[in-house]
């Protein structure tokens, strides 16, 4: 017996599998249904009320993320109606986020909040009043806090807790004393928190941001996004780099990383600027009454391989050794064994797995 | 890893041994934790109460090294209760009649008394390793860096082989990479013993298919490994060495050692992103391009071979590694083919070589979907290893002997030192230490020791000490912790400019692998003064020194 099933989206007849979400059935048909609280890593909230749908039969909207799709279920996602109360939610939420100050906009990409603001075409002035003037303070080196911009979304409590099972902030309190915080309440460090930063990377808006990008966005020229992989354990998380003319200003997840599936560590997400640290080592060095000093690639190339060339010659292919790097990608390995092999007439050659 | 990483959330039973996951490998650990959630049982073998023993089932707090004592105890049981797979051990093992002999005298109480672990738990956790549907073991370096490390790994490989699970999802035997590429390294055939592909250079027709691939005759003798070389280099039989991306002179046990290995080098070339201490004792330094300025691949624990991408610039005149070695190697007039424009074609020669890699090329590594061995182009990658069959024929299960540490507390240096890695600070600190903001989250190295041994010794939170073994000493803060048990004390080596944990580490290595014991040495704690300008504020902890009741 198939389990596929029918139900009618706007109009159309679509197949689905038993257990699916009336959300994942739309996103799948590639029908526009906003979101804020969800993210396809977490399990449905329903706190946004945004994914709202009519289903015929039903006297009020349903929220499409935690409503399961039934055989012979008729779902409408873009009537009028709908389309208004999703841009009255909209209102709601920006009256908390300015868009010019938003930090998430500026450096490191439009927020979710921005983006459907832009596409509701509303503005924060109609719910304009107080803000919770939450605290900013924390003073760790990576993550940036700012929970005046909150919309009470949890999907930074709920990545934390079901994503990287660190379980290190929750919700406390109601109305304007509502907030996200530690066990004692006191600064992440110190905390259970591991300083991932993934609550930075499924929060909707700009009250959590990457400290490293902030301020970055208002230096001129496009930011360039390159897949790649991380380059600390033997894990192998995706990563997208953040270049802007050639220089790295940031890594964010890669959500499809088939390995991390969009988690990274504190290294992975953090731990990339090493690339622009000053003491890079920029030229050649070759060894002159002692000193190392900066020559050309001709000069020190030649070198080498004269120097190589004569100790084979005294001492025979054995009295060469290379180790290649663990880090480095596998083409410099397999040219340092071929060199090794082929060049210098040994299998003097190892990598550093041992020590 | 004999399986892949994703089907970790799916294993009923895990084993993990002598591997800090959720500080080394966290994201791996993240599966654990989704398997743990679906109900999952976890046992951890370790001799520190490390986090992942917080979500385990049973955590067998074991002395180091005393694992052989141990999982020799484990499979005993296993067979004793007849929870051995008697179709899978007769089908694909040979030597389990001798096995089961072999085990005799490796009785719980015998365990016990070695390991330290209450016979009823080793008792458990053989009963549910040995019951479950699908089991699987994870370890890291805990179970390696051992004079008996392949011992150690053999008597894992035993226990998976009596219970069946070689060969099945979600189960296997899966050492965990400590490096982002050394899969990789080891693929691309820089191994004394092995061709790429893990070729046998001792064999006549590897050596022939090598030798028409690159139009030279090869060298029919395998290598001696890094360690022997450096031996090699201090008694002046090795003149010239060539290091790429490896801080050598801190990363190896017994730092004296490895200075002379090096300082006695006729010429000593070092290709890295930074001048480290071992290229500072080199007479040529090549400025190596880092990983985000560079097409290439790294292949992870799992096999998985994946691309990375040039995203920024590199400084000055920095170069890719492989083409320095193809300039160097030019230069040396051999003939050899070096002659090539891209790491596209370095990559497709190497796949021409490897049947593991046969059917790779750049495109189809793009999405980083396969594992290896994948030996054509329309081969969809092995996630899980020996499904069916054993590549060498039957699965031999080994008759393994405890064999205790080569140091072990005396009068004179009366505590254990156990070394390893914390969360933000990865290996010599070369690149953690470069990146903005870490050094506020691990400002300093610090010795873990156990309230019971602080109180001995008369440590406040935050005092230094000096530790000292047969080779060396160092000095460093000390914070008072109930990771690690009484009467062994932790450090990590990601400070080397202040506290140079390889001066004291134990060389003793391994007699198959050469790898070190870092994990051991015999050690003597004193207190002494702070350093003139360091204030006597408490080190950072890496867990509050809470009561523990069931700590005694």
């Amino acid at each position: 017996m198939s389990t596929e099933k029918v139900m009618n989206l706007d109009g159309r007849n679509v197949s689905f599998q038993q257990g699916e979400t009336v959300l994942e059935v739309a996103r799948r048909e590639e029908t526009f249904v906003p979101t804020l609280c969800w993210d396809e890593r977490l399990d449905p909230y329903g706190s946004c009320r945004l994914c709202v749908v009519e289903v015929e039969g039903r006297r009020i909207p349903a929220s499409s993320c935690t409503l399961e799709a039934e055989e012979g279920m008729v779902v409408r996602t873009d009537s009028e109606k709908l389309r208004r109360m999703q841009a009255t939610l909209v209102e709601m939420v920006l009256s908390e986020n300015p868009g010019d100050e938003c930090p998430r906009c500026r450096d490191i990409g439009t927020c979710e909040v921005h983006e459907l603001a832009e596409q509701f075409d509303v503005g924060r002035e109609r719910f304009l009043g107080d803000i919770s003037n939450a605290s900013k303070e924390d003073s760790n080196p990576f993550l940036l806090r700012d929970y005046d911009r909150c919309i009470s979304c949890y999907r930074c409590v709920r990545i934390c807790a079901e994503v990287e099972g660190d379980y290190a902030i929750t919700m406390t309190g109601r109305g304007w004393n509502k907030g996200i915080a530690t066990a004692f309440g006191g600064p992440l460090m110190g905390s259970e928190c591991t300083l991932c930063g993934q609550c930075i990377y499924t929060c909707p808006t700009g009250a959590l941001a990457d400290k490293k990008m902030v301020g970055q966005g208002s230096i001129p020229g496009k930011v360039e996004e390159t897949r790649s992989i991380c380059p600390y354990c033997g894990t192998g998380c995706s990563i997208n780099l953040h270049a802007r003319d050639g220089k790295m200003i940031g890594v964010t997840p890669a959500l499809d990383g088939p390995v991390n599936e969009g988690a990274l560590c504190v290294k992975g997400q953090f731990g990339f600027d090493f690339v622009n640290s000053d003491d890079r080592l920029t030229m050649p060095l070759v060894r002159k009454d002692g000193q190392l000093t900066p020559v050309s690639w001709d000069e020190a190339l030649d070198y080498t391989a004269q120097r190589f060339k004569s100790i084979r010659a005294e001492h025979g292919p054995k009295a060469f050794y290379a180790i290649a790097s663990g880090r480095a990608p596998g083409e410099g390995a397999y040219m340092l064994q071929k060199f090794t092999r082929a060049v210098m007439n040994s299998n003097q050659v190892d990598n550093c797995s041992r020590a | 890893m004999s399986n892949s990483i994703p089907e970790i959330e799916d294993c009923p039973m895990m084993l993990c041994v002598g591997t800090n996951m959720t500080e080394c490998h966290p994201i791996i650990a993240l599966r654990v934790k989704k398997a743990v959630r679906k109900g999952a049982k976890l046992f951890v073998v370790d001799p520190r109460k490390i986090p992942l023993a917080e979500l385990a089932d049973g955590h067998l707090q074991i002395q180091l090294g005393s694992d052989v004592a141990l999982f020799n105890a484990m499979a005993k049981v296993i067979i004793d209760e007849d929870l051995h797979d008697k179709e899978y051990v007769e089908q694909r093992t040979e030597g389990f009649e001798e096995l089961k002999k072999h085990l005799e005298s490796f009785t719980l109480e015998y365990a016990e008394k070695i390991s330290g672990v209450p016979k009823e738990l080793i008792r458990e956790c053989a009963i549910e390793y040995g019951s479950a549907e699908r089991a699987g073991i994870y370890y890291t370096l805990g179970i390696t860096e051992h004079i008996c490390g392949v011992s150690n790994v053999q008597s894992l490989c035993n226990l998976a082989l009596i219970t069946g699970n070689l060969g099945k999802r979600s189960a296997g035997v899966n050492p965990l990479r400590g490096q982002n590429n050394i899969q990789g390294a080891g693929d691309a055939g820089a191994l004394p013993n092995n061709y790429p592909g893990f070729q046998d250079v001792t064999s006549a027709e590897s050596r022939k298919k090598f030798e028409k691939a690159w139009g030279v005759p090869l060298d029919p003798d395998k290598g001696i490994t890094k360690i022997a070389a450096l031996d090699h280099a201090v008694d002046g039989r090795i003149k010239a060495m060539w290091i790429c991306g490896e801080n050598t002179l801190v990363t190896d046990p017994d730092v004296k050692h490895t200075t002379k290995a090096l300082e006695s080098l006729d010429f000593f070339v070092v290709q890295d992103m930074f001048l480290t201490d071992t290229a500072q004792k080199a007479h040529v330094v090549f400025p190596a391009a880092a990983f985000t300025e560079v097409d290439g691949f790294f292949t992870n624990s799992d096999r998985r071979i994946q691309r990375i991408r040039k995203a920024s610039d590199p400084p000055g005149e920095a170069k890719p590694d492989w083409w320095i070695i193809a300039e160097v190697a030019k230069r040396m007039e051999s003939g050899v083919h070096f002659d090539y424009d891209s790491s596209s074609e370095v990559f497709d020669e190497l796949a021409s070589v490897s049947p593991i890699y046969a059917g790779l090329d750049y495109d189809r590594i793009d999405s980083g979907e396969l594992h290896w061995p994948v030996p054509d182009h329309d081969h969809p990658g092995t996630p899980v290893l020996h499904e069916g069959v054993f590549l060498n024929g039957k699965g031999k299960l080994q008759l393994l002997d405890y064999v205790p540490p080569s140091e072990n507390p005396d009068d004179e240096y009366p505590f254990y030192l156990t070394t390893g890695r914390r969360l933000p600070t990865y290996h010599t600190n070369t690149m953690t230490g470069r990146s903005e903001g870490f050094r506020i989250l691990v400002p300093n190295e610090w010795l873990e020791i156990h309230p019971r041994d602080a109180e001995k010794l008369g440590f406040e939170d935050g005092d230094w000490a000096r530790i000292s073994s047969r080779r060396g000493d160092v000095t460093t803060r000390v914070a008072i912790t109930r990771t690690s048990p009484s009467g062994t004390v932790f450090m990590s080596f990601a400070f080397p400019e202040e506290t140079l944990t390889n001066n004291i580490t134990n060389p003793d290595v391994d007699p198959i692998t050469e790898t070190p014991e870092f994990k051991v040495a015999a050690v003597a704690v004193e207190r002494i003064e702070a350093p003139a300008g360091f204030s006597a504020e408490p080190a950072l902890q890496a867990d509050p020194a809470i009561e523990d009741p069931r700590d005694g």
